[in-house]
């Protein structure tokens, strides 16, 4: 089965870890010169840009170790669990025809093929690396590009199907942790500020502002008229800005009421070591607290990296992967509770020797 | 903040230029859904601000690309083109879109080494000379330097071929 992919551990590097920025993704849309866009080919263009791509991708250097899957071979469960790692968009998974996917074996880059461009191409890592992320998916490009005629223009740059996209092709984005302009009630300002210098926020799966977890994806919004690094520039600047703000926000609750702050955090442990049945959304919030009282020191490290891991597996699509099978969501939620009970059983109490008198 | 439709809360917060004015739009999570915003990326507000006063204007509204048979019509219902050369009978709806879209209106950004061809490199090292004109008028000297460094880096493999 595809998604056994998923039971292997990957090898080796542990995730550095970074208090407020979780992971870094780029992607870059890309279209063949001869083929209409996706939303508008014909099945059988669509089949041919598919086979096309899926040829010139068995080539391309960077992605010597990785898996080719068309979707048409992939279950429900199995899309589910690739958009839920972010290595598909949801849209690809709902794809009716000729949609394709070559994923890395290390997990990091993906290639979407009749998304709503014929290729997207995704770089993604742990914590916050433009640089890394950036010169891997230029890389990649510049690998698919040596085998197949990208539609480009010399004003508009990289043609695609949205104009919102045209130039670089480049979204850049951001996973964040931030809890404390959440409960300062800070993150709509947060949002707006952003909104005015051409860089959007998003909840962790593209659905609405406020997202559960305390998670949100922060990109740029513009990708025409800027270099690439210009745009990460700027992307980094105010990234760079939000992780002061956050940081504020933090020293602020604790400062000002900082009892509550911890009443919180260890009734969110308590749920977590002793839920029964629990939905995904409710589960995401006390991770993002236990998240949240690592940063503070209230847990060891090792709790934020756990939480992390736990982000995604609270998922619907990952708590029916460890079942091995679809389940209804009424078993999901109480799987889910067993996971959780599980892994946070042995959580020791918080310590507050530093923190509250 | 209130949702556009109904009462409830909104939780969906969409910008979008359209003909230079920015719109603005506040949906709750159920409208949003209902209205097909699950994925802001691939969003056309266009069809949800049904109140917009539509000019029709006689030159564009017949305007249909003959390679993939998009029509103006389908470009503003759906905010997207259908192929390469859409790009080229689109252009003078697009550009004006284009200036309040993006922070630009040229590409500054790669350039594919296989598909350029020798016309749209003397193209872009115009449309480089430009910019940096510009850059300096509007004394951004960071984004002038950087435009310098690229009309450098663009004109040293012909310089050497020479």
């Amino acid at each position: 089965m595809f998604h056994d992919l998923f039971f292997s551990k990957s090898k080796g590097k542990a995730p550095k870890p970074c208090p407020i920025a979780l992971s870094t993704r780029v992607r870059l849309a890309r279209n063949l010169r001869e083929f209409p866009f996706p939303g508008r080919a014909q099945s059988g263009q669509k089949k041919a840009v598919l086979s096309k791509c899926m040829k010139a991708l068995e080539k391309v250097k960077n992605l010597k170790a990785c898996t080719s899957v068309e979707l048409d071979e992939l279950s429900e469960l199995d899309r589910q669990i690739l958009v839920e790692r972010h290595l598909i968009s949801l849209e690809l998974s709902q794809s009716d025809e000729s949609g394709g996917v070559v994923l890395s074996d290390d997990r990091s880059c993906s290639v979407m093929v009749n998304e709503e461009d014929h290729l997207r191409i995704q770089v993604l890592s742990n914590g916050l690396d433009f640089q890394k992320v950036w010169a891997l998916a230029d890389s990649l490009d510049s690998g698919i590009e040596s085998k197949l005629d990208y539609a480009f223009d010399s004003q508009l740059g990289f043609l695609t199907a949205c104009p919102t996209n045209l130039g670089t092709g480049m979204r850049a984005s951001v996973m964040m942790h931030l809890p404390g302009l959440v409960m300062s009630k800070n993150m709509d300002k947060v949002i707006n500020a952003v909104n005015h210098l051409g860089i959007a926020v998003r909840g962790l799966f593209g659905e609405g502002s406020d997202a559960s977890g305390s998670i949100f994806q922060i990109s740029n919004q513009q990708t025409l008229g800027e270099s690439e690094t210009a745009i990460l520039e700027r992307l980094q600047v105010t990234l760079d800005n939000i992780v002061q703000q956050e940081s504020m926000a933090r020293e602020k609750l604790m400062e000002d009421d900082g009892l509550r702050l911890v009443d919180k955090i260890s009734r969110a442990a308590g749920s977590l070591k002793n839920c029964f049945l629990i939905q995904s959304s409710e589960a995401m919030d006390h991770l993002s607290l236990i998240r949240l009282a690592a940063d503070f020191g209230l847990l060891p490290e090792k709790f934020r990296a756990i939480a992390d891991r736990m982000f995604i597996e609270v998922q619907p699509g990952h708590v029916q992967l460890s079942a091995g099978k679809p389940i209804e969501p009424g078993e999901r939620d109480r799987l889910r509770a067993e996971t959780l009970r599980k892994e946070f059983i042995r959580m020791p109490h918080l310590n507050l020797d530093t923190q509250v008198d | 903040m209130k949702c556009h439709h109904c009462d409830s809360q909104a939780t969906v917060h969409l910008t979008q230029i359209i003909n230079g004015q920015m719109h603005k739009m506040d949906l709750c999570e159920s409208c949003a859904q209902e209205k097909g915003v699950t994925n802001p990326d691939n969003l056309s507000i266009g069809s949800l601000l049904d109140d917009q006063p539509s000019k029709p204007d006689a030159s564009t509204a017949s305007m249909t690309c003959e390679s993939c048979g998009t029509t103006h019509q389908d470009f503003k219902k759906g905010g997207r083109l259908g192929c390469e050369a859409c790009y080229h009978v689109f252009r003078p709806v697009l550009e004006p879109l284009l200036d309040g879209m993006h922070a630009g209106i040229n590409h500054l950004g790669k350039i594919p080494s296989r598909s350029v061809e020798k016309k749209s490199v003397v193209e872009n090292e115009e449309m480089l000379r430009q910019a940096l004109h510009k850059a300096v008028e509007e004394e951004n000297y960071e984004k002038a330097a950087e435009l310098r460094d690229r009309l450098k880096k663009l004109q040293a493999p012909s310089s050497t071929s020479a």
